[in-house]
C-alpha cells in the first residue's frame, strides 16, 4: 500500500476521524461561500460580500461562524432541554457518518464497506430524526409544523433516492462505493474507453432522479416547504440561536456536500481518472478530481435552488409519490432487463 | 372545484434556468458603496438645504411640517427707509433654523410651501451620525448644503414659463 505508514490502527482511525470532522465544516463553508454567497449574488446581479478577508469576501462565513459562537445560547422555557440540545448534533452526526464511506482515492477512505451505498443512504436518513427532535423539543407550533413537514418530505423522497441508486448498483454489480468507482473507471461506451463509463450516461434518468430527491432531502428550494420562511419563519430551526443554529447550518451544507459527493461517486466516476491505475498518484489526484466533480454537481443543485419558486405541500408530495417513484421503478426494470440481455 | 392554474411546463422550467445563468454571467449592477460612490440624479431628495438670505421667518415650513422637526427663531429689526422721508422698514432676521433629521421623514412639504424659495432639495446623502442627537443640523450646516444643490434644468423649448 502506498500510504501504509507504520502506525497503529488507533492512530490511523484518529487521523481519519479528525480529517472527516474537518471536512464537514470546510465543505459547508466551500459550498456556502461559492454558491450561497457568490453564485446566488451574481444570479441576482449583485456581487455578494466583497470586504471580509480582503479577496472577494472569502472570510465572510468564518466571520459568521465566530459571530454565532459568541451569541447567547437561548433555550425556550417550555423546551425539552436535553432533546433540544442534542438535536443539532444528531443532524451533523448523520452527515459525518455519510462521509465515512465516501472514497476520495484508492486508500483515502475511512472504511470501505461492502454495503457502502446502502449504509450511506441509511445513515443520511438519520437526519430526519434530528429534525423531528428539534421540532418537537422546541415547544413551538412553527417548529413542530416544520418538523412534521420535514419528516413527511424526507421519508417521501428517501424512496426515489434509493430507487435512483439501485440502477447504479445493478449496473456495477456491487454496493461498495469503491467497487462502483472501479466499475465506472474500467467500463467503456460502446467499445470506446476514453473516459471509462460514467454512469451518468446510461443512468441519466437515475441521475436526474437522484438530484431531485437529494434536493428534497436537503430541504432546498423548490422543496423547502419545511423551512418556508414566509409561513413557518424557519421551520424546525426557529427557536435555535448561536452555535446550535450554526450546527444546523453546517449540517445543511455539509449534507449538501455529502450528497454532491455521493452523486459524483455514483454517476460521474468518483475520484477515478481513466487509464491512471496503480501508479500511486491516485491518492493525490483523487481528492482533486472528486472535489471538481462535487462542485459540478453542487452547481447543478444550487442553480436549481436559486431559480425555482417553492412547491406547495400537496404538489411536493405528489411529485414524489406519483411521479418520481414510478419513474424510479421503471428505471430499475429497464436497467435490470438490459443487464440480463447483455 | 375551483379551476386550478395550468400545470407548469418543462420548457418553462428550463427557460428559467437559462435566465439565472445568463444573469450570472452578465455582471453586477450594484455599486460597491464605500469604495466607489454613486452619483445621485441632480433632483434626488437627499437632504434639505437652506438659502438663508431668502428666508423671511414666515414659519410656514415649521407649521406645515408633519413631524414638527423644524425649529425657527427670529427677531425683527428696524432698517432706514428706502426713500428720503419714508417710513422705517422692518426686516425679519433668522436667529435659528434647525432641522432634526432624526425626525424628518423627507416628505418635502417644507420645500413645497416655502413662498420665497429658501428651501431646496439637495442630492447630498452622506450625513449619517453615530449619535442621534447630532442629526439636529443648524442653519450654517443647512447653508453649506446649498452648495450641493444643482441649478434647475433649463426648460424645454416651447414650455410654459408660468410667469408672464
Amino acid at each position: 500500500m502506498w500510504l501504509a505508514l507504520d502506525v497503529g490502527w488507533g492512530t490511523i482511525l484518529a487521523i481519519k476521524t479528525i480529517v472527516v470532522l474537518a471536512i464537514i465544516p470546510l465543505g459547508a463553508i466551500i459550498l456556502g461561500y461559492t454558491f450561497l454567497l457568490k453564485m446566488m449574488a451574481h444570479m441576482q446581479s449583485r456581487l455578494g460580500p466583497m470586504d471580509p478577508g480582503g479577496f472577494h469576501g472569502w472570510f465572510q462565513l468564518f466571520g459568521d461562524g465566530i459571530k454565532f459562537i459568541q451569541k447567547e445560547d437561548v433555550m425556550p422555557a417550555k423546551a425539552d432541554r436535553r432533546i433540544f440540545a442534542i438535536a443539532p448534533a444528531v443532524v451533523v452526526i448523520s452527515t459525518f457518518l455519510v462521509f465515512l464511506v465516501l472514497p476520495t482515492g484508492p486508500d483515502l477512505v475511512v472504511s470501505n464497506l461492502d454495503v457502502g451505498v446502502f449504509y450511506a443512504l441509511a445513515v443520511s436518513s438519520l437526519a430526519v430524526v434530528g429534525v423531528l427532535m428539534a421540532g418537537w423539543a422546541s415547544a413551538n407550533k412553527f417548529a413542530l409544523l416544520g418538523a412534521l413537514r420535514a419528516g413527511a418530505q424526507l421519508i417521501a423522497y428517501e424512496l426515489p433516492l434509493l430507487l435512483a441508486v439501485v440502477g447504479v448498483v445493478v449496473m456495477a454489480g456491487t454496493m461498495s462505493l469503491q467497487g462502483i468507482v472501479k466499475a465506472q473507471q474500467t467500463g467503456s461506451i460502446f467499445g470506446w474507453d476514453g473516459i471509462g463509463l460514467p454512469y451518468v450516461f446510461p443512468q441519466i434518468i437515475g441521475f436526474v432522479l437522484f438530484l431531485v430527491a437529494a434536493q428534497a432531502e436537503l430541504t432546498q428550494t423548490p422543496f423547502d416547504m419545511p423551512v418556508a420562511e414566509s409561513e413557518l419563519v424557519a421551520g424546525y430551526m426557529v427557536e435555535y440561536t448561536g452555535f446550535r443554529f450554526l450546527f444546523f447550518f453546517i449540517g445543511e451544507f455539509g449534507t449538501a456536500f455529502a450528497f454532491a459527493g455521493l452523486a459524483a461517486t455514483l454517476f460521474l466516476g468518483g475520484w477515478a481518472v481513466p487509464h491512471i491505475t496503480d501508479t500511486g498518484w491516485e491518492n493525490v489526484l483523487g481528492p482533486i478530481v472528486l472535489l471538481t466533480k462535487v462542485m459540478l454537481v453542487a452547481f447543478l443543485m444550487f442553480w436549481v435552488r436559486f431559480t425555482y419558486p417553492r412547491l406547495r405541500e400537496d404538489q411536493l408530495q405528489a411529485v414524489a409519490w406519483k411521479f418520481l417513484i414510478p419513474i424510479g421503478l421503471a428505471n430499475i426494470l429497464i436497467t435490470g432487463a438490459l443487464k440480463v440481455a447483455f | 372545484m375551483p379551476k386550478l392554474p395550468k400545470k407548469p411546463k418543462a420548457p418553462g422550467l428550463i427557460g428559467g434556468l437559462g435566465v439565472t445563468f445568463k444573469t450570472m454571467l452578465r455582471g453586477a449592477v450594484t455599486v460597491q458603496y464605500p469604495h466607489e460612490r454613486e452619483d445621485p440624479p441632480p433632483r434626488a431628495r437627499g437632504v434639505i438645504a437652506l438659502k438663508e438670505e431668502n428666508c423671511t421667518v414666515c414659519m410656514l415650513c415649521a407649521r406645515q411640517c408633519p413631524d414638527w422637526c423644524i425649529y425657527i427663531e427670529g427677531h425683527k429689526e428696524k432698517r432706514p427707509p428706502r426713500r428720503e422721508g419714508g417710513r422705517e422698514r422692518t426686516v425679519s432676521l433668522l436667529d435659528r433654523f434647525d432641522i432634526d433629521y432624526a425626525l424628518c421623514m423627507y416628505c418635502g412639504i417644507c420645500v413645497e410651501v416655502c413662498p420665497f424659495d429658501a428651501l431646496f432639495w439637495s442630492p447630498e446623502y452622506e450625513y449619517s451620525e453615530s449619535n442621534i442627537a447630532d442629526l439636529l443640523h443648524d442653519k450654517e450646516k443647512l447653508g453649506e448644503w446649498m452648495e450641493t444643490v444643482h441649478e434647475p434644468e433649463p426648460l424645454e423649448v416651447g414650455a410654459e414659463t408660468g410667469k408672464k
